[in-house]
């Protein structure tokens, strides 16, 4: 069902309210500006894909948008009303929660337990309040559900040791703690960065079936297939700002590399243009042509 | 079912053993101290007749206590990846402090309080130059070594104090059971510290916690842990128990000496590393120290009475710590 909502989120974008929208986020470090009026949406129900060339600023902007830093200027909105994180925390208990590159998990423990990592939920009554005893079969109990819930299958052991998972299942259990505590939003910064093919393969399936079941998630990548694979629309930022958003079967791969380097940009009917305002392509090879228009 | 089994099924069983081996080691890191003690039990009771009376048993629970004590402490600090080299001066200078404070007439009861409270606090100093000033602790702990030590020797003019309080000495006072079997108030003390720590450390937050920052400190904070406080609450929490085992040291040997447990810190990151909790943090538990204390006063005691010069027995130890870290490291690699 929500594959169809978001059928029509795909046709009509502005139709519906955004989750989170920045508008005009300006950062600078000492004399580097590395946001220059950057303005970013994400809709619900969506995967919303983030790319940059280095130093475009990209981390920057996710920085912003999950409490890491605190943007000079512009304004970020949360459902429609304003928020100002001034660290992660803040962002965390706004409902927005972050999956890093680096596995952020702690090997020698097992899955329930990473999954209720600094979120453990007590026992009730004397023995939860007084003694602060774990509720370790409830924790148990909600993070298998969770796992089965968002198909990982390939985990057949809440109580596995994680550092006897594979990559991609430790990777799957990183990003299930998101979609378990997210209740607005995931970001997901270069979740298959450290992966093998098989295993990025299982953890895009996994950012889909969030996606799926409502909550909507921004990926950033540097991996363009992967991008094309699972995004609903692509945020393009070049030198600090939106350089262009686009959707992955409008354009080709190479036409969004070219658009990342600014080789090509976009024009106001969603056109390719080359810096002189011609209308251009991409070629096989990869290189940016003009064509007579 | 699992997509992750992709091993040739010919090679898979030896393999798969192995890994079921490693991965029961990391599982249960308890098992292998408790099997290596069981050994020497079995193999002391056959070469020497007297090991396996009630009296000499009853000595090596004795002799375990103190050193249990100080290593129950040094578990928390090893769990975060951390090392205490100061717990034993910390616990003199407690013990210094019990025993002079009441030979100057000082109420017993009050001597007990100020020495557990500079305990506490001398752990709070070594939590906060490890999480303010992010020093290593090795450091820390090494500065701190030579400064209690230094301030032991100061306070007590370089004289050990005898107890001269019944409270002071109360936890060696005990009684036979079974004729011979000497039960002290200090073993119940021990035995209920361990259970705290361990109730602490495997059925509240605050023990994941501990064991998350172990782990890997970088993870812990981005999933939301306080790092630091959890840091510090452990120096803390550390120093409170060396001033535990100051006065179980006084109940076992009624006499401060500044001059004694030289070589406790050793002793005591000895038990914690037999009793299979790893150096590098985030693996272990208080079962497995107090098996660790258990085997090293067991060997003595068994290599003693088979005749052996003590320093063999050092060497037996020595040897015995090497075994237990190479085992761990070959257990990791396996499971991994």
């Amino acid at each position: 069902m929500s594959t169809q909502q978001h059928e029509q989120d795909r046709v009509e974008p502005g139709a519906a309210e955004p989750v989170m929208a920045a508008t005009g986020l300006v950062k600078r470090y000492g004399k580097v500006t590395a946001l220059r009026g950057a303005d970013f949406e994400l809709l619900p129900g969506e995967i919303m894909a983030v790319v940059g060339d280095n130093g475009a600023g990209k981390s920057t902007l996710i920085k912003a948008l999950s409490g890491a830093i605190v943007p000079d200027e512009g304004e970020i909105r949360l459902d429609g009303s304003p928020v100002r994180f001034h660290s992660p925390l803040d962002a965390r208990k706004a409902g927005i929660e972050t999956v890093y590159q680096t596995l952020a998990v702690a090997p020698a423990m097992d899955i329930s337990s990473n999954l209720f990592l600094g979120r453990e939920q007590r026992k009730p009554g004397v023995r939860g309040s007084v003694f602060r005893m774990l509720d370790r079969k409830a924790m148990r109990a909600a993070a298998q559900d969770q796992l089965d819930a968002l198909g990982v299958a390939t985990v057949q052991n809440i109580d596995q040791i994680v550092e006897t998972l594979s990559g991609g299942q430790r990777q799957a259990v990183a990003v299930s703690r998101a979609a378990m505590f997210g209740t607005k939003l995931v970001i997901m910064d270069e979740p298959t960065a450290a992966l093998g093919v098989k295993e990025s393969g299982q953890v895009l399936d996994l950012i889909r079936r969030i996606r799926d079941r409502g909550l909507p998630v921004i990926l950033i990548s540097h991996n363009m297939p992967h991008v094309f694979e699972v995004a609903d629309r692509i945020h393009v930022h070049r030198l600090g700002r939106r350089a262009a958003l686009v959707q992955p079967g409008d354009y080709t791969m190479s036409e969004v590399v070219s658009l990342m380097t600014g080789a090509l940009s976009l024009d106001s009917d969603g056109a390719l243009v080359d810096p002189s305002g011609h209308r251009a392509e991409v070629d096989e090879q990869g290189h940016a042509v003009a064509v007579d228009g | 079912m699992s997509s992750t089994t992709t091993a040739p099924p010919a090679a898979a069983p030896s393999k798969e053993d192995r890994r079921g081996l490693a991965d029961l080691w990391l599982r249960s890191p308890t098992l292998g101290p408790l099997i290596a003690l069981a050994i020497a039990v079995v193999i002391f009771s056959l070469t020497s007749s007297t090991f396996m009376n009630i009296d000499n048993m009853s000595l090596v629970l004795q002799q375990t206590i103190v050193i249990a004590t100080l290593a129950l402490g040094q578990t928390l600090v090893i769990l975060t990846a951390g090392i205490d080299l100061a717990n034993a001066a910390i616990m003199v200078l407690g013990s210094l402090l019990f025993a002079k404070l009441a030979a100057q007439g000082q109420p017993p009861l009050l001597a007990l309080v100020a020495g557990f409270a500079v305990c506490t606090v001398i752990g709070a100093v070594s939590g906060a130059l490890v999480t303010r000033l992010k020093l290593p602790p090795f450091i820390v702990t090494l500065g701190l070594l030579t400064v209690v030590t230094a301030l032991g020797r100061l306070y007590s003019d370089g004289n050990s104090w005898p107890v001269t309080s019944d409270l002071l000495g109360y936890l060696g006072k005990g009684s036979y059971l079974f004729g011979q079997f000497y039960v002290t108030p200090g073993m119940f003390v021990m035995l209920a510290m361990f259970g705290i720590v361990w109730y602490a450390l495997s059925h509240t937050a605050w023990g994941k916690h501990v064991y998350a920052v172990g782990n890997d400190e970088e993870a812990a904070r981005l999933t939301g842990i306080h790092v630091r406080q959890t840091l510090f609450s452990v120096y803390v929490v550390a120093g409170l128990i060396y001033a535990v085992a100051a006065w179980q040291a006084l109940g076992r040997i009624p006499n401060a000496d500044p001059n004694a447990f030289q070589t406790g810190n050793l002793d005591s990151i000895t038990a914690v590393v037999i009793g299979g909790t790893s150096l590098f943090g985030g693996r272990g538990g208080v079962w497995g120290t107090l098996v660790g204390a258990l085997i090293v006063a067991v060997l003595r005691s068994g290599l003693t009475q088979a005749g052996i010069d003590s320093l063999y027995q050092d060497v037996a130890t020595g040897l015995l710590v090497i075994a237990a870290v190479a085992f761990d490291q070959w257990a990791r690699r396996r499971a991994l």
